[in-house]
């Protein structure tokens, strides 16, 4: 049995214009410490498909099971990464993640949890940050502070939903360097949702296409097969990488043009 | 003349004389009873440059009297944040306790305090706890209804990233729920007090305690009309000090 399995899920909304499908059966599975990505359209229900592996939504059908257990509420086994950040604002950058260093080392002492929070702190290049509000941060910045945060969860599975779309073109190559260098380190189970298909063939090992909605689904995984430690420019022109690129925009295409 | 000048200076001024000329008039012409501004200058001066003097029950100096009815208000503004924040945190986190509240509120809101004060006096049969109670009933409104307004509308976001961490409902409400309501309370604090000194006129007059309102009433019975005209203009004196200290409480509340 995968590490993570996502069999089947569906999920509608209620909107006052009628019902919305938004998935019909989405299915992907991942070993521990993979790293799996999602590639589809805005719009399509990436977004719905993450809060549902969070448990922050309930599927109408299907099922979701990490580890051995089914997911049916929110936890910090599965640290999530807000599109838009979400840092609390009155909070100030150590705040913030010692908000989830709180939440899952409680029974550590203070001083210990200090300790944590600010490994975390430093391990995304804020220390110098540590007590600045968001506000007074960049995107950049306040996205870090958002990873570190999902980081100090100690998630089984990390759960990250675009989180670099809002981001400068500049900023969001930086970000997926340090990304792919803490993940290199770490080897944290990622599941990344993204719009960005260069941006999930430089990060993950596996992409799953995903159709436009309603009524979305997966497509079939495509290995990205690149080695690691891998490194943005000497990748592009690699053949490997091409022949990713185009099977991930030929599925796409092919559903829109279905749709 | 730089415009700054101009607008904060020489046009507020400008709007004063007109007033002033206006009041002259209308005191010289078709309201003879109506004391002149110089008039209520010269027979309020003791009152004002000398404001802690206390020569009886009912005449004392501004000063004091203002301080009296400060004291009434703190009083009964303070029952109103106590009674009104609790409120409105329940009617913004609970539907339950929204659906079985909500019209009773929206009923007893516009309930004048001349309405309930009779009530107070029959409760507690003496004017202080009646008029302290007539400011609480009457001021606690915008606070309740603003807390909750605030818990209602605080992001999505902020509520996923407490339910992620499986924050307990102390933590969620001292973390995240007050935080995030706080800009919004503060304004509900705000129109409250605005409201309890806008009710403490009423309280006084009723209840004949010393204060301003008390005063105002007293002189009135006197046919000294020059001591409404001050009393009025303490009046508004302090509410507009009042609404500025809480908006540069509330200034520095959303900077920080």
């Amino acid at each position: 049995m995968p590490y993570l399995d996502v069999r089947a899920v569906e999920k509608s909304f209620v909107t006052p214009r009628g019902v919305t499908h938004v998935l019909g059966g989405a299915s992907l599975s991942l070993e521990e410490g993979e790293f799996v990505a999602i590639v589809g359209y805005s719009g399509s229900g990436k977004t719905t498909l993450i809060s549902l592996m969070a448990g922050l939504l309930a599927a109408d059908a299907g099922e979701i099971v990490l580890d051995g257990a089914p997911v049916t509420e929110p936890g910090h086994e599965r640290g999530i990464v807000f599109q838009q950040y979400s840092l609390l604002p009155w909070m100030t950058v150590r705040e913030n993640v010692a908000l989830a260093v709180d939440a899952v080392d409680g029974a550590l002492s203070a001083a210990e949890r200090r300790r944590r929070t600010d490994e975390f702190v430093a391990l995304v290049g804020l220390a110098p940050a540590t007590d600045k509000r968001p506000r007074e941060l960049s995107g950049g910045m306040r996205q870090r502070v958002a990873v570190a945060r999902g980081l100090a969860m100690r998630p089984k599975i990390l759960l990250m939903d675009e989180p670099f779309s809002a981001l400068d073109a500049l900023t969001r190559a930086r970000l997926q360097d340090e990304l792919l260098a803490i993940w290199n380190a770490r080897r944290t189970t990622v599941v990344l949702v993204t719009n960005d298909v260069d941006e999930a063939i430089l990060l993950a090992d596996r992409i799953y296409p995903m159709t436009p909605g309603p009524g979305a689904v997966l497509g079939p995984p495509i290995e990205v097969g690149l080695p690691r430690p891998r490194e943005r420019r000497h990748m592009s022109l690699a053949p490997a990488y091409q022949k990713v690129r185009q099977g991930i925009v030929e599925f796409l295409r092919a559903c829109r043009r279905v749709a | 003349m730089t415009r700054p000048t101009l607008s904060r200076f020489v046009l507020p001024l400008l709007g004063l004389g007109l007033v002033l000329m206006v009041w002259t008039a209308l005191s010289q012409t078709v309201a003879t009873d109506l004391p002149s501004p110089a008039r209520t200058w010269t027979e309020s001066r003791r009152y004002v440059l000398e404001p802690f003097f206390k020569d009886g029950e009912m005449n004392q100096g501004i000063g004091r009297l203002a301080f009296y009815s400060l004291v009434r208000v703190g009083k009964g503004y303070l029952l109103a944040l106590l009674l009104g924040t609790p409120v409105g945190f329940m009617l913004g986190l609970s539907r339950k306790f929204y659906e079985t509240f909500d019209p009773i509120i929206q009923f007893l809101r516009p309930i004048s305090p001349l309405a309930w004060l009779p009530l107070g006096l029959v409760i507690f049969r003496q004017s202080e706890p009646a008029a302290v109670f007539t400011i609480a009933l009457c001021a606690m409104w915008p606070t309740v209804i603003n807390t909750a307004v605030g818990v209602r509308s605080i992001s999505q976001d902020y509520l996923n990233v407490g339910r992620v961490l499986r924050l307990s409902r102390f933590r969620m409400l001292t973390k995240i729920i007050v935080p995030a309501s706080l800009p919004y309370v503060f304004t509900g604090y705000r129109l409250s007090l605005g409201l309890a000194w806008l009710v403490i006129v009423a309280a006084e007059m009723l209840t004949g305690t010393p204060g301003v309102g008390g005063f105002l009433w007293q002189e009135y019975n006197s046919l000294v009309y020059s001591h409404i005209i001050l009393s009025v203009i303490t009046i508004g004196a302090i509410g507009f000090l009042l609404d500025r200290l809480m908006g540069l409480l509330e200034a520095r509340l959303k900077a920080a």
